[in-house]
């Protein structure tokens, strides 16, 4: 088979807490945009915080990813905290100055705005 | 015990494969070695790439080649 069947060198695990607000869910948008893009490859932080072995090694072996947390509650840093995997790079989105609300209805610069700086981060 | 080593098959997984072959024979251990290149069946153990290695259900590697000491070393345990 080809030689690059397997994981790729430099492949950018990324979490976002995928949270129920604009800003969880802005959070989930750019991790989908960015895997689109050839970025990285989002994972599932779900089955990280639910303890799952797969995801848990996958996580501690990956040797570049970004977690992306809505707001400052942080609830994708405490999972991997709890699961004792090392935050390598992280990223808070009501720190870029974007309000959290219930607005589902997501503003195009907004995504854009989160995307550069996960790229920012991961450098 | 049951080991499994995930991946379809690339250059990587055939390393890894012996690998663990090697480390099965020189420790002794009563082992079965199996190579899993189903995709939906890798899919299964939630990994983020391959190749991976599971022991008895347990993913203790993944997306990486292990040595045949890091396999030895989850061997005797």
């Amino acid at each position: 088979m080809a030689e690059e069947c397997c994981t790729p060198g430099g492949n950018i695990m990324i979490l976002a807490c995928s949270g129920g607000s604009n800003v969880g869910q802005l959070s989930n948008q750019a991790a989908i945009e960015l895997t689109q893009e050839g970025f990285g490859k989002m994972f599932c932080l779900a089955g990280i915080g639910g303890h799952l072995g797969g995801f848990v090694q996958s996580a501690k072996d990956i040797p570049s990813m970004v977690a992306i947390d809505g707001c400052e509650v942080g609830c994708a840093k405490a999972i991997l905290e709890h699961a004792e995997i090392p935050t390598k790079n992280y990223l808070v989105l009501t720190a870029l100055g974007i309000e959290k609300n219930k607005d589902f209805n997501l503003k195009a610069e907004d995504i854009q705005k989160v995307k550069a700086a996960i790229r920012s981060v991961c450098e | 015990m049951e080991i499994k080593v995930l991946g379809p098959g690339c250059p990587k997984c055939k390393q890894t494969e012996q690998n663990v072959k090697d480390a099965v024979a020189e420790t002794g251990v009563d082992a079965t070695v199996e190579k899993v290149t189903d995709i939906m069946e890798i899919a299964g153990y939630g990994v983020f790439g391959t190749p991976s290695v599971v022991i008895d259900g347990e993913v203790k590697s993944v997306g990486k080649i292990p040595t045949k000491e890091d396999v030895k070393s989850w061997l005797n345990k």
